[in-house]
């Protein structure tokens, strides 16, 4: 089977915007399609999808009527995670040479107010106001903190690193820096979990070329290798969104299955990394995914984050683009957004918030309800 | 007074003094889960009873809403400017299951892990048609204790 590489990258700015989302979907198509130097008509395979904001195959439209198989991709927050899958698995499979995986989207304003019937909850959950993902992600740190010392200015301390880190990005949302105190005393949304704690729902589009590893060379000087990518479903005990009972008996999050299986697949150990991107929905879903993918032991994350060890130019930086906080949330586009970013940093191109030396990237996401995409990427 | 209205049929007894959750027990793994389910989610087995849950358990996680949620598919329809913040949690009944619920307390003061909860039924919010809305809510077992000399938010600290 052909190892796969990604040889061209495409991204539209988050944030907010006039254009559809389909729209923007097509802009990084096109985008990617000039990084890789490559033609529309070149591209054999497509995978792409979006959550709010249409049928990703009728994309073709404004990109051209080559009559190539394109397979929309609807998996909530993994949605982005599993067309990279897709195409992958497509190459691996000797399928095609040259596949598009891509994924843009545009929310409206405000939480999500997901219907409790798609998520095969009962009418009275919705009703009963307990259907909202702010109070998961509110009580799952709330339960870590006090399982394992995390304090609140850690929390603080996560978003300012990605406000940090998004100043320096020209395509993200939210590019103001803000202090520990200002993320503190912002309205309290979810306790622990402050309005700059969160990310919002929004706008974007990222588009990826990937091509049989051993033709990388013909569309670019900087191939970047897929190692791995994985997805899993939840497990019996893990704790997700939306459930109205839990086990006593707690099990992994489904985020610890796709790490190991990424990592395993890709022969690599979390040790090995130049940086990560992990979900952070909001700043608590970043600590605890850390421990979750295996990056650090559960609590460690106290002393790694109040050192800075996670901010550019320490150790293990993490979300280097500013992540889901800065860069907002449109589902179908964020897992892609990270595999662009580690794209970008292990080509060197990543500007003045370039991390030195990088070599081995890792991605994972997490949503609804209840599954987790993981990637490890290497020069 | 204005009229009632249960939020679901068969997701707590009611009326009664002492309301109960309703879930489903499943004798072949072990587990059980809330509300009442058809099949195990850890075995797939399809054979279950009806089991009423404990009224009284422990804290394992808690939050406070603190924006109104939007409607739908919350059924309140109170005014951003009137909303009220209202507790959630888990609350660990025995050692059967863990289950999420709306708290009558709402500030993080009185809050702990691990302090002793017991189910009540109580009014949360004004639907569409002016009912007043009935669900189940888990109170501080000191406060549901002395309900008669507290306001019905039972919020002594």
């Amino acid at each position: 089977m052909s190892d796969v590489a990604i040889v061209g990258i495409g991204i539209h700015p988050f944030g907010r915007h006039e254009s559809s989302g389909m729209e923007q979907g097509a802009f990084a198509a096109r985008a990617a399609l000039a990084d890789a130097n490559v033609q529309w008509s070149d591209v054999q395979y497509a995978f792409g999808g979006s959550a709010a904001a249409g049928n990703a195959d009728t994309m073709v439209s404004m990109l051209g009527l080559t009559g190539l198989p394109f397979i929309n991709v609807a998996n909530g927050c993994a949605t982005g995670g599993s067309a990279l899958i897709s195409a992958y698995n497509a190459i691996k499979a000797g399928a095609a040479d040259v596949v598009m995986a891509i994924g843009f989207d545009k929310h409206p304003r405000g939480a999500f107010d997901p219907d409790p019937a798609a998520f095969g909850l009962e009418k009275w959950y919705g009703d009963s106001g307990l259907m909202l993902t702010t109070q998961f992600f509110g009580m799952k740190i709330q339960r870590y903190m006090h399982q394992y010392g995390i304090t609140t200015s850690t929390l603080a301390k996560v978003s300012v690193k990605n406000f940090e880190n998004g100043s320096k990005n020209d395509n993200a949302w939210r590019r103001k820096t803000m202090s520990e105190d200002e993320v503190l005393n912002a309205p309290m949304l979810s306790n622990p979990l402050t309005q700059y704690m969160f990310c919002s729902p929004g706008e974007g589009g990222v588009a990826l070329i990937l091509a049989r590893a051993d033709l990388a060379k013909n569309y670019t000087s900087k191939p970047v290798y897929l190692k791995s990518a994985v997805l899993r479903s939840r497990p019996f005990g893990s704790f997700e969104v939306f459930n109205s009972w839990l086990s006593p008996d707690r099990g992994d999050s489904p985020s610890v299955a796709a790490a190991k299986g990424a990592f395993e697949m890709a022969g690599v150990s979390p040790g090995d990394i130049s940086l990560a991107q992990v979900q952070d929905t909001e700043s608590g879903a970043e600590v605890m995914h850390m421990s979750e993918t295996g990056l650090c032991a559960d609590g460690e994350q106290e002393r790694m984050i109040q050192m800075g060890e996670t901010s550019i130019g320490g150790r293990l930086p993490i979300n280097t683009d500013g992540g889901c906080i800065a860069n907002g949330e449109p589902i179908g586009a964020s897992g892609l957004r990270q595999v662009y970013e580690s794209v970008l940093q292990l080509q060197g191109r990543a500007g003045v918030r370039q991390v030195e030396n990088a070599t081995t990237a890792f991605t994972h996401v997490y949503g609804a309800p209840g599954i987790s995409a993981c990637t490890v990427l290497t020069t | 007074m204005s009229e009632q209205v249960l939020v679901a049929e068969g997701v707590f007894t009611w009326p009664s003094d002492e309301p109960q959750l309703i879930g489903s027990h499943f004798p072949e793994s072990g587990v059980t889960v809330f509300p009442r389910a058809a099949a195990c989610p850890k075995t797939a087995s399809r054979v279950a009873e009806d089991v009423l849950l404990p009224r009284r358990g422990t804290l394992w996680s808690w939050t406070i809403q603190g924006f109104p949620p939007k409607n739908p598919p919350y059924v309140g329809t109170e005014s951003a400017k009137d909303f009220k913040p209202y507790g959630v949690g888990y609350v660990l009944l025995g050692d059967q299951v863990i289950v999420e619920s709306r708290l009558t307390l709402n500030d993080p003061a009185d809050l702990q892990i691990g302090m002793e909860m017991e189910m009540v039924v109580l009014p949360f919010a004004i639907d569409a048609q002016g009912r007043e809305v009935l669900t189940y809510a888990f109170a501080p077992v000191a406060s549901a204790d002395s309900d008669q000399n507290q306001s019905t938010n039972g919020e002594a600290s």
